[in-house]
């Protein structure tokens, strides 16, 4: 059963549809409920695909085409570091091996207390800021040093 | 009409034709896998690149649409490098496991890659692994590494099975056809994935390791369950049935089949086969020759028509017979002086016996289900009774058909229904007669005296409003009757009303048909009347007054009949029951002689199909044992018993006997003479028993094949109930119950479901759980076990 929040954002979103096509808003559906939960569940696709009355298999069919759908748990604070070219020119990889020392965790997995996890992602659209990487997909942190890194996990670990 | 050129030859088509469709009608052919002629356009294998005059690049002939003047070359240098390239990629991931794969001989990758393939292989690198998944126990998707990912078993389910089931899950290199986590595909059309697969990826599970699809041959064959006739390729090795695929016929199932025609094969090599005459001596079976068991069932029949007289004697035989034995069944009981024979044994109202014009059929070609644009479908669970026809009927709805539903079960059709009238069984012809006064407001017409009382006592509701102005929206109508409306106590009823709606409408009026000689039955007289005058007792009248002696062909009494108790009870008492069987089943506990007949795959017969098509097929196989043809066995009996007119070298002369020189379509007619609607009396007592048969438990053949009986829809079925009764009853769902009917009764699980209507008990009928209860209609007793 999808959470009242995530009915009432989705319902908001199926105003935009005809009503006869109410899984234009499976995408949105997905993303509400990782906001909430981190990451998205086969039962929480099953409870998209009832509530959007469509196959469970098509929501199955975009959860897992889109790479920056969650399918595992992730961390409370989901870094995802940009290595494409941009990044990679001004040192893409030692920043990623820097936040992964740093967290003590490899690409993909999630610190044990629960409260970061590490993603490898793609282009951004703002390379003038490279290095970067995305706090729970919501918010970009550019222009990377160590320090800044330091920083950034630093008050993320407050919250 | 547009001009285009292919390889130098010219061709007008339609607009929107697209290149690979031109082509094909010219006789040329360009390699493919994703494009099929009845699913959507991907293009997404691009093994169809063909080169076009003017276009840079080549083009995908599936997704190009011919336009005026348009030059295409197919085997062109650019178009093969093209093709050879496409090929090349397609071959990277695929294993090549050519040697230990179902679909060797009949793969159409490998076909193209003698083709188009190079002799080696560039790539040196890690082949993809795809993980085989289980998709229930009729498609096996155990080597999906073999998939090219065409996606033609996913566009089928969308689009011609109605359920999305499988789906390409993942990207690029990862994508791969999966099912929802651990889901099977339940689709009752699912095994046309299998022909589709252009691979060894879905193949045949019962099928599976047993032959090499040059082993086999190939006889053509008409299916023997549903109404529908569909035409099978029955494949053959060593004298057994290995496989049935499709046999396209464009004008029945396409290139379709239901997984009952497909599957149902393995009931034919069933372990319950008989395969030697038996006789009862002393209350122990003895085998003996087939002289002596004739011999028996000659005398008997004699001695019971001396003593007691003719009428004495029943006859009854399931609709899945042949034309031929059904024939000569009653030439045989009639040659006894009886008249006592009927087919229709689900049937409950036979108040129509000769007041009908002619055999009930389809009134119309099963072809033009597509093209009808407002349905009014009367109690039919259409998915599971006609599986090809539902199809057919959600292809209509694709093309903006309104389908209008009068039912007491809600089954979800996997189509768009526009009004649907959910109730009880009893209150159908109320809801009918709502509809007809509605229509005849909206035409301003004047109603026949027959319908004109039920009609002035009834006010259409809001639904039933709807549908009447669906209907006369629409210009090609349908009104078509289901099984259940066949079954249904005020059958004649419900046939009169729905005959006056279609005649307002100017529309087709028909019957969707139980089984495949659902027609042929009455063709061949299998019934105990003729034109106006009611011969003998039907198929209901013989178990309520019981006979002496019953012929049954192929009838398995507790499972065939409309009251399966008041069946048992009726055999059980008889002095002589003759069960002429391709099984050994029940019978041996009622039965006196047994003889083994052969399935429809040994013998030569004909059925009539529910659009009145009489399609003629031969044996494919030689009889299993000692098991003989009926119709020679009837022959043979008919010969000995002195009835003249019994002389048929074979069962081409027996058909021609009956068809020849008659018009076929002038003896097919829904309308009745004579019969008038009465208001809805009939008020149940209590709860009242709703009935489907299983899908899978439908007839002999069916009910042994054992893939089929693995499947969702041939689970033990439960009994199905309103939350609201539940309540009233202090029941829960899950929990066992007793169901009652007359002194028997069937213990099935409960379970609750709010599509039906307040006031019933679904509970399935032709299921062996439910073998003790009474008719398939009426009042039932529910408490808790």
């Amino acid at each position: 059963m999808l959470s009242e929040q995530v009915r009432a954002k989705t319902d908001h979103e199926l105003k935009k549809y005809p009503p006869d096509r109410k899984q234009s808003a499976v995408m949105a559906a997905l993303r509400f409920v990782q906001d909430e939960k981190g990451w998205i569940s086969t039962e929480d696709m099953a409870d998209v695909a009832s509530y959007l009355c469509m196959p469970q298999i098509s929501v199955y069919e975009v959860a897992t085409f889109y790479n920056m759908y969650n399918l595992k748990p992730m961390g409370r604070h989901t870094l995802t570091v940009c290595t494409n070219l941009s990044c990679q020119l001004v040192g893409a990889t030692e920043t990623l091996n820097y936040i992964k020392s740093k967290l003590d965790i490899e690409v993909g997995e999630v610190t044990a207390d629960g409260k970061f996890g590490l993603l490898e992602g793609e282009c951004q659209n703002v390379c003038d800021e490279a290095p970067l990487f995305m706090i729970n997909n919501k918010k970009t942190c550019g222009n990377l040093t160590k320090e800044k890194i330091d920083q950034i996990l630093a008050e993320l670990d407050k919250e | 009409m547009i001009n285009i050129e292919i390889d130098g030859k010219h061709i007008n088509v339609e607009n929107g034709c697209s290149v690979i469709e031109a082509a094909h009608r010219l006789g040329i052919d360009i390699p493919h896998f994703c494009y099929h002629k009845k699913l959507s356009i991907a293009a997404n294998c691009r093994m169809c690149l063909v080169q076009i005059e003017k276009a840079p690049k080549p083009l995908p002939a599936c997704a190009t649409p011919a336009a005026e003047g348009m030059k295409v070359f197919t085997a062109s240098e650019q178009a093969v490098k093209a093709q050879k390239g496409v090929m090349e990629f397609l071959l990277i991931n695929h294993p090549l496991d050519c040697p230990i794969c179902d679909q060797g001989g009949e793969c159409e990758l490998q076909d193209l890659a003698v083709g188009y393939g190079g002799s080696a292989s560039r790539y040196n690198e890690k082949k993809r692994v795809v993980l085989q998944k289980d998709i229930g126990p009729l498609v096996a998707a155990e080597e999906m590494s073999r998939c090219i990912n065409c996606t033609r078993c996913v566009r089928f389910g969308i689009e011609i099975g109605g359920a999305t089931e499988l789906g390409q899950a993942f990207r690029g290199e990862h994508a791969e056809i999966m099912a929802f986590m651990s889901e099977t595909v339940d689709s009752e059309l699912s095994g046309n994935m299998i022909d589709l697969c252009p691979v060894g990826a879905l193949t045949s599970k019962p099928f599976r390791y047993s032959a090499r699809t040059w082993e086999l041959s190939r006889r053509k064959s008409i299916s023997p369950h549903d109404s529908l006739g569909s035409n099978l390729a029955v494949q053959v090795k060593n004298n057994r049935v290995m496989r049935v695929l499709p046999l396209e016929n464009e004008e029945i199932n396409e290139c379709w089949l239901s997984d009952k025609d497909r599957f149902s094969y393995e009931g034919l090599n069933s372990a319950e086969r008989l395969t030697k005459p038996m006789i009862k001596q002393g209350g122990k079976w003895l085998e003996v020759e087939w002289q002596v068991a004739l011999e028996y069932v000659a005398n008997g029949l004699r001695q019971i028509t001396q003593e007691a007289g003719a009428e004495y004697i029943g006859a009854l035989a399931t609709p899945n017979s042949t034309l031929e034995e059904l024939y000569l069944l009653q030439k045989l009981t009639r040659g006894l002086g009886s008249h006592n024979v009927d087919f229709r044994l689900r049937q409950s109202d036979f108040s129509a016996d000769s007041k009908q014009s002619g055999a009930p059929w389809l009134g119309m070609a099963v072809a033009d289900i597509n093209h009808v644009d407002r349905f009014l479908l009367v109690g039919s669970f259409l998915r599971k009774d006609h599986p090809l026809m539902a199809s057919r009927v959600r292809q209509a709805t694709k093309d903006g058909a309104q389908v209008n539903l009068v039912h007491a079960a809600d089954d979800d059709l996997l189509m768009p229904i526009a009004n649907k009238e959910i109730v009880l069984p009893t209150e159908m012809s109320t809801v009918l007669a709502q509809v007809l006064k509605a229509l005849a407001t909206a035409k301003q017409a004047t109603l026949d005296i027959s319908v004109q009382q039920i009609v002035q006592s009834v006010t259409p509701s809001a639904t039933a409003q709807a549908m009447a102005d669906s209907l006369a929206s629409g210009e090609h109508v349908a009104v078509l009757l289901g099984n259940f409306a066949q079954q249904h106590p005020q059958a004649s009823q419900l046939q009169l009303l729905a005959q006056h709606i279609a005649a307002l409408c100017g529309g087709k009026f028909g019957f969707f048909g139980e089984a495949a000689n659902s027609v042929g039955g009455y063709l061949a007289q299998a019934v105990p009347f003729s034109g106006a005058e009611v011969q003998g007792m039907n198929a209901s009248a013989m178990l309520d007054e019981q006979r002496k002696a019953y012929i049954l062909l192929n009838v398995e009494a507790e499972l065939d009949m409309q009251n399966p108790q008041q069946a048992l009870a009726a055999m059980g008492a008889a002095d002589m029951v003759v069960a002429m069987s391709a099984y050994k089943h029940h019978a041996i506990k009622y039965a006196d002689v047994y003889l083994p007949i052969t399935p429809f795959t040994e013998t030569s017969g004909t059925f009539v199909s529910s659009e009145g098509r009489a399609q003629s097929f031969k044996g494919t196989v030689q009889p299993l044992g000692e098991a003989r043809p009926a119709w020679k066995v009837l022959r043979v009996l008919g010969n000995m018993l002195d009835i003249p007119g019994f002389d048929y070298n074979n069962s081409e002369a027996v058909r021609d006997e009956m068809l020849v020189g008659t018009d076929l379509p002038a003896k097919l007619s829904n309308i009745l003479h004579g019969v008038s609607a009465q208001a809805a009396s009939g008020d149940v007592a209590g709860l009242q028993r709703v009935s489907d048969v299983p899908i899978y438990s439908s007839d002999a053949i069916v009910r042994r094949a054992t893939s089929l009986q693995k499947t969702r829809d041939a689970v033990t079925p439960c009994a199905l109930m309103h939350s609201v009764e539940l309540q009233k009853l202090n029941l829960q769902s899950g929990e066992t119950v007793k169901l009652t009917q007359g002194n028997g009764s069937a213990r099935l699980s409960i379970t609750a479901d709010n599509s039906l209507p307040h006031g019933v008990v679904r509970v399935a009928a032709g299921h062996v759980v439910t073998a003790e209860l009474g008719a398939m209609f009426g009042s039932i007793m529910v408490e808790r076990a």
